[in-house]
C-alpha cells in the first residue's frame, strides 16, 4: 500500500494504533433470550470486545448474528445474561453519560421541533435554558442543519430528520459514539453524503467524539469507513472474524485497494465457523430444523439465470455479483445460503458457482424447472421430506399445519417456526409437492379447488 | 385518518383468561354487596328543601351551564383515573392484569345500573345536603365516561415504539420526563379522540341521570335532563321542543369551540400524515390577536419547570438493589392469598343477598327477560346494518358527500337520543301501537349512526385500483356487493355494529320503559325490569338484573363478536 503524507488526523491516528488506550471493554459477555419456560435461544456467547480510543469500529454482519444486541448491551439498553461491560475500568450498570447513540429509523419525537428534540438530552441532564439552547443551536449548526430549528419533523425528508438524530447525539459531548445502521433508511445518494459528513466530522476538531461504534449490513459502508471490522456470524451468532483496515482515508472505492478490502470481507463472511480450508468442498447437511432462509422462488429463479449468462458461465465472485444486482447482504446472503441448501450452487473463496443440477435448472422450462425442484426439495430440505412423508402416510392425506409448528417449536421460538414453516410450504407449493389451504391451515395433496 | 370511530381509534379487548373470570367475581360480587348496603340504607329521609323545575325557556339556559359543569366535572375525574390507572396497570404488570379486566367488566355494566346503587350512598354521605345527588349524578357520568378513556391510554402506553423506549433511556430520561415528554404526547391523539366520543356518550347518561329516581323518591336536579323529565311527566310538548333547541345550541358550542380547535392542535402529536385540514375559526380567530398569542409561550414555561424539575431527574444508581428471589416470590404469594380470601367473602355474601331475597325462579324470569332484550337488539342491529350499508357505501365511494356528511353524522352521534324518545311515544299512545314492536327503534336510534359513520369510513377506505380493477371486469348488482364492496367494508362494518350493539344495552334501561304525560309503557325486557326495580328501590332485583345484563354482554363479546373480529383481522383486513 502506498505510503500517505498527509498529516491529517486520520492517519496520525493509524500510527499510534500501538499504545491507544482502550475505552470500553465487553467482557465474556453473552446473551439469551427466554423462548419459554425451559429453553432459551442463544444469540451469542463469551463474546469479547475493546474499544480502543481513535477508531472506528463497524460490526458487520447479517440480520440475527447479534451485533445489534450486543450495540445495545454496550449502550446499556439490555443487560447481558453473562459478562459485564467495562467503562474506562468501572463496570457499567446502564445508560451512560459518555456515551450516545443513533437511531436507525431516526427515533425522532414528532411532536417537538427540531431544536427540542436536539436540547431533549440536555433537558434531562438539567442543563439550563439558555445554555441548552446555545448547545443545540451549535450543534444543529455543525451537521448543517440551520434554519430549521423550528421545523417539526414531519416536515423533513429521511436525510435531514436523521442529521437531527446526528446532532442530537453530539450535543450531549459523548466520547462514543453508537450507531445502529444510521444509513440503511436513507436513498443511496443521501447515505452518501452523510456518510462523507460524517467522516469530515470525525477528522475536524468540532467534536469530542474519541470512539464511533457502527452496525450495518452494507459491506461496502463498511469498507469506506471502518479502521476495524469485526464480522458476525450467524448459527451460531457471535464474532466470526476481525478485520483491520489500514487504508487512509478518503477512500476511493474503485481502487484495487478498496476492491481487495471488500473481497475480502466476502471471504470472511461467508467462510465456515472453523477456517481451516482443506480443499475439499464440504457440502452443507442441515437438519430438519435449520432455519431456512427467506428466499422467494422467484428471485432464486433470477439469480441462477444471471448465472448461466454467457459473461459468467457458472461462477462469479459474490463482491461482484452483489454490485451488479445492486443487493446487500441482507438481501444476497438468503439466496446464495438457499442456493448452496438445494445444491444448485456452491460458494467458496467469496465464489459463487452454478453446480450441473442448477446448470440444468436455468437451462429448463417451467414445467420441467419444477420438477428439478422438486426433487431437490425432496433430497435435501429434510422438512419437506418430512412434510411429505406424513401427507403420504395418512389415509386422508391431509395435515394440519399446526402438527407440524408443533414439532418445530420443541427446537425452535413460534415466530421462527412459523417463518421456517411458510418457507417450506412456499417452496413445496411451487414445486407441487402438496397443497396448502390458508383459510383452513390444511396441508394436502389434493389439487386445490 | 383522524376523525374516525374506527378500529385503530376504538379499544381493543384484552383476552378472556382466570383473571378475567376473578375480575367478574369481583365486580358483580361487589355489586352486589354495595346493593345490599344500599337497602340497609334505604330508609326513609328528608332532602333539605324539594327541587322545582321550571318550564320557561329562560331557566333552560341555566340549566345547561349546570349540565355541562356536571359533564366537566365529570371529565375532569375521568381523566384522572386514567392517569393514574391507566399508568400503573401499563407499567406494573401485576396490576395491569387485574385492572383491565375489572375495566373490561365495567364497560359491560349499564351505566344507570350504577346511578341507583350509588345514589343512596352519596346521600348518606353529605346529608341534607344537595351535594349528594349532584355527587351521585356526576359520578355516573364519570362511569360512562371512563373506561373508554382509561383502555384508549393503557393501549397508547403499551404500544410506544420501541425506539422512543431507547431514546429516553440513552439519553437519560427519568421515569416522569420520560411519561410527560414521551407516553403522554404519544397516547394524545387517541385520548382526545376517545374523550370526544365519551363526551358524546355522556350527553346521553347526563340527561338520564339528573332525574333520579331510587326508592319511590324523585329527585331532580337543576339541569336538561330534569327539564325533560318534566316536560315528560307533564306532556308539555312545546318544553321538549326547546329543549332539543338547546341541546342542538350546547353541542355546537362545544364542538366549535373546544373540540375542533383541540383536534387542530393534536396533530402534531400523530405520526401519520393529516389528510384533511382540520382548521378552526377559533384557532384563525386567536392566532390574529396581540397579547392572548403569548399565553402558548406562557403555557409551555410552565410546562418546561414542570417537567424538568430537579426533584424528578435521573440519578445514577451506584449500586443495583438486587431483590431476594424468595422475598419476591413471598410478596406474590400473600398478594395472591389476599385475593383468593377478599374474592370469597364478597362471593359469600353476594350470594347469600341475592339467594336469600330472591327466588330462583326469578332468577330464570330475568335469564330470560334478558335473552328477549339481546334477541331485540340483534335484529334491530342487523336491520339497521342492512338499510345503512347500501347508503354508506354509496356517500363512501363519493368522496365530496364524504366531506359533507361527515361532520353531520358526528353530530348527530353527539346528539342524546333520549331527548327523541317523547316523540315516539307520543305516536305510540296515540296510535295504540304495540308496545313491544315500536319501543324498539328507541334502541338504535342514537347508536345507528356508528354503523353508518363505520361504513362510510371503511367505503372510502378501499383502494381505488381494486374498485377499478373489479369495474373493468364489468361486474355489477349482487355480484359486485358480493365480492368487493361487502368483504371491503365488513372490518369496519363490524366495528360499527359492536359498537351499536353496546350502546344499545346501556339505552335498553330507558327505552323499554317510557312515558308520556303520566302514561307509563313498558315492554318485556330486561331493561325494563331494571328500570322497574330502580323505581321500586327493589336492590336484590336490581342487583339481579344488572349482573345478567353484565354477564349477557360479556357472553355476547366472547362468543359472538370477539371471534368475527378476528375473523375480520386476519381474512379481511387490506393490508
Amino acid at each position: 500500500m502506498a505510503a500517505t503524507l498527509q498529516i491529517s488526523r486520520g492517519a496520525l491516528r493509524i500510527k499510534m494504533k500501538s499504545n491507544r488506550q482502550i475505552l470500553l471493554e465487553a467482557r465474556s459477555v453473552s446473551k439469551s433470550f427466554k423462548k419459554n419456560d425451559h429453553q432459551e435461544h442463544l444469540v451469542f456467547g463469551d463474546l469479547n470486545l475493546m474499544l480502543h480510543e481513535h477508531e472506528i469500529v463497524v460490526l458487520l454482519g447479517k440480520s440475527g448474528s447479534g451485533k445489534s444486541t450486543l450495540l445495545r448491551i454496550i449502550a446499556g439498553l439490555i443487560k447481558p445474561s453473562k459478562g459485564e461491560v467495562l467503562y474506562r475500568n468501572q463496570p457499567a450498570g446502564g445508560p451512560l453519560q459518555g456515551l450516545s447513540m443513533v437511531f436507525q429509523s431516526f427515533a425522532l419525537l414528532p411532536w417537538l421541533t427540531v431544536l427540542q428534540n436536539v436540547e431533549l438530552g440536555l433537558e434531562a441532564q438539567g442543563i439550563p435554558k439558555a445554555e441548552r439552547r446555545q448547545r443545540a443551536l451549535r450543534a444543529i449548526d455543525i451537521i448543517g442543519m440551520d434554519g430549521f430549528e423550528s421545523a417539526y419533523p414531519k416536515e423533513l425528508s429521511g436525510g435531514m430528520c436523521q442529521r437531527v438524530g446526528f446532532a442530537r447525539a453530539l450535543v450531549v459531548n459523548p466520547e462514543i459514539l453508537l450507531m445502529d445502521e444510521p444509513f440503511s433508511a436513507l436513498d443511496v445518494l443521501t447515505a452518501d453524503n452523510l456518510r462523507s459528513d460524517l467522516l469530515d466530522l470525525w477528522q475536524s476538531d468540532k467534536t469530542n467524539i474519541k470512539t464511533i461504534v457502527l452496525v450495518t449490513h452494507n459491506i461496502e459502508e463498511a469498507a469506506k469507513l471502518a479502521d476495524r471490522i469485526i464480522i458476525f456470524g450467524t448459527d451460531p451468532g457471535g464474532i466470526k472474524a476481525e478485520l483491520s483496515v489500514e487504508v487512509a482515508h478518503p477512500r476511493n472505492s474503485q481502487s484495487q485497494a478498496f476492491h481487495d478490502l471488500v473481497e475480502e470481507i466476502y471471504m470472511l463472511l461467508t467462510a465456515p465457523r472453523q477456517t481451516k480450508t482443506s480443499g475439499v468442498i464440504k457440502p452443507r447437511i442441515i437438519d430438519f430444523t435449520y432455519r431456512l432462509p427467506k428466499a422467494e422462488i422467484s428471485e432464486l429463479t433470477g439469480l441462477l439465470e444471471t448465472l448461466i449468462a454467457p459473461e459468467y458461465a457458472g461462477k462469479i465472485e459474490l463482491a461482484q455479483l452483489a454490485e451488479e444486482l445492486l443487493l446487500g447482504v441482507n438481501d444476497l446472503f438468503p439466496l446464495t445460503e438457499a442456493l448452496e441448501i438445494l445444491r444448485f450452487a456452491t460458494i467458496s473463496g467469496g465464489d459463487i458457482e452454478l453446480t450441473e443440477i442448477g446448470r440444468q435448472f436455468a437451462e429448463a422450462d417451467i414445467l420441467q424447472r419444477k420438477k428439478i425442484f422438486a426433487g431437490q426439495l425432496l433430497n435435501f430440505v429434510p422438512l419437506a421430506r418430512h412434510v411429505r412423508q406424513v401427507l403420504d402416510e395418512r389415509p386422508r392425506h391431509k395435515a394440519s399445519e399446526d402438527r407440524f409448528l408443533e414439532e418445530l417449536e420443541d427446537h425452535l421460538s413460534v415466530e421462527v417456526s412459523e417463518e421456517v414453516l411458510k418457507v417450506v410450504i412456499d417452496w413445496g407449493r411451487y414445486a407441487e409437492l402438496f397443497a396448502y389451504d390458508y383459510n383452513k391451515g390444511i396441508l394436502s395433496l389434493e389439487d386445490p379447488t | 385518518m383522524l376523525n374516525t370511530f374506527s378500529k385503530e381509534e376504538t379499544n381493543i379487548r384484552p383476552s378472556f383468561n382466570r383473571w378475567d373470570f376473578l375480575a367478574l367475581l369481583l365486580i358483580l360480587g361487589g355489586f352486589c354487596v354495595l346493593a345490599w348496603g344500599a337497602k340497609q340504607m334505604a330508609s326513609p329521609y328528608e332532602l333539605g328543601e324539594p327541587i322545582i323545575i321550571q318550564l320557561s325557556p329562560d331557566h333552560l339556559a341555566y340549566y345547561s351551564l349546570r349540565t355541562v359543569l356536571r359533564m366537566f366535572i365529570a371529565l375532569i375525574f375521568s381523566l384522572l383515573f386514567t392517569f393514574v390507572f391507566g399508568t400503573m396497570a401499563a407499567k406494573n404488570k401485576t396490576l395491569g392484569r387485574l385492572i383491565i379486566p375489572a375495566i373490561d367488566v365495567m364497560q359491560s355494566v349499564p351505566v344507570l345500573g350504577f346511578l341507583s346503587i350509588s345514589v343512596v350512598g352519596f346521600i348518606k354521605l353529605f346529608p341534607n345536603n344537595l351535594l349528594g345527588p349532584e355527587c351521585a349524578a356526576i359520578f355516573a357520568i364519570f362511569t360512562s365516561q371512563v373506561w373508554n378513556i382509561a383502555l384508549s391510554f393503557y393501549q397508547s402506553l403499551c404500544t410506544v415504539p420501541k425506539n422512543l423506549h431507547e431514546v429516553a433511556t440513552v439519553f437519560q430520561l427519568s421515569a416522569w420526563q420520560k411519561f410527560w415528554r414521551v407516553e403522554v404526547p404519544f397516547a394524545m391523539p387517541g385520548l382526545l379522540w376517545n374523550t370526544m366520543i365519551s363526551m358524546s356518550a355522556g350527553w346521553f347518561f347526563v340527561v338520564a341521570a339528573e332525574a333520579i329516581s331510587v326508592a319511590n323518591q324523585t329527585i331532580t336536579l337543576p339541569g336538561i335532563g330534569s327539564y325533560i323529565a318534566l316536560a315528560v311527566s307533564k306532556g308539555n310538548s312545546l318544553a321538549v321542543f326547546y329543549a332539543v333547541i338547546a341541546m342542538f345550541l350546547v353541542i355546537l358550542i362545544y364542538d366549535q369551540f373546544l373540540f375542533r380547535p383541540l383536534t387542530g392542535w393534536a396533530v402534531k402529536f400523530s405520526f401519520q400524515e393529516i389528510e384533511e385540514e382540520t382548521s378552526s375559526w377559533i384557532v384563525n380567530f386567536f392566532h390574529r390577536t396581540q397579547l392572548l398569542r403569548h399565553v402558548p409561550v406562557f403555557l409551555e414555561k410552565l410546562t418546561d419547570v414542570f417537567i424538568n424539575a430537579d426533584f424528578f431527574r435521573y440519578q445514577v444508581k451506584n449500586k443495583s438493589i438486587k431483590i431476594n428471589r424468595s422475598f419476591k416470590r413471598s410478596i406474590q404469594f400473600c398478594w395472591y392469598a389476599a385475593l383468593i380470601v377478599i374474592t370469597s367473602v364478597v362471593l359469600y355474601v353476594s350470594a347469600q343477598f341475592i339467594v336469600l331475597n330472591v327466588s330462583w325462579h326469578e332468577v330464570q324470569h330475568v335469564l330470560l327477560l334478558g335473552l328477549i332484550t339481546g334477541l331485540r337488539i340483534i335484529i334491530l342491529v342487523m336491520l339497521c346494518a342492512l338499510v345503512w350499508v347500501p347508503i354508506g357505501v354509496w356517500i363512501g365511494l363519493r368522496p365530496g358527500w364524504v366531506s359533507c356528511v361527515r361532520p353531520v353524522i358526528q353530530f348527530l352521534a353527539a346528539f342524546p337520543a333520549n331527548l327523541l324518545f317523547p316523540a315516539f311515544v307520543i305516536l305510540i299512545i296515540k296510535y295504540q301501537l304495540n308496545v313491544e314492536v315500536w319501543t324498539s327503534p328507541l334502541f338504535i336510534l342514537g347508536t345507528q349512526w356508528y354503523i353508518l359513520f363505520n361504513v362510510i369510513v371503511g367505503a372510502s377506505a378501499l383502494p381505488k385500483d381494486l374498485y377499478e380493477a373489479v369495474g373493468n371486469m364489468q361486474v355489477k348488482g349482487w355480484l359486485w356487493w358480493k365480492r368487493l364492496a361487502l368483504p371491503g367494508i365488513f372490518p369496519y362494518l363490524l366495528t360499527g355494529i359492536i359498537t351499536a350493539a353496546g350502546g344499545a344495552w346501556n339505552a335498553s334501561i330507558l327505552a323499554e320503559a317510557v312515558n308520556w304525560a303520566g302514561v307509563k309503557l313498558y315492554a318485556t325486557g330486561l331493561g325494563a325490569y331494571i328500570a322497574i326495580a330502580t323505581d321500586r328501590g327493589e336492590f336484590p332485583e336490581l342487583a339481579l338484573g344488572i349482573s345478567v345484563m353484565c354477564l349477557y354482554v360479556l357472553v355476547v363479546n366472547r362468543i359472538l363478536w370477539r371471534p368475527l373480529y378476528k375473523l375480520a383481522e386476519e381474512r379481511y383486513a387490506l393490508k
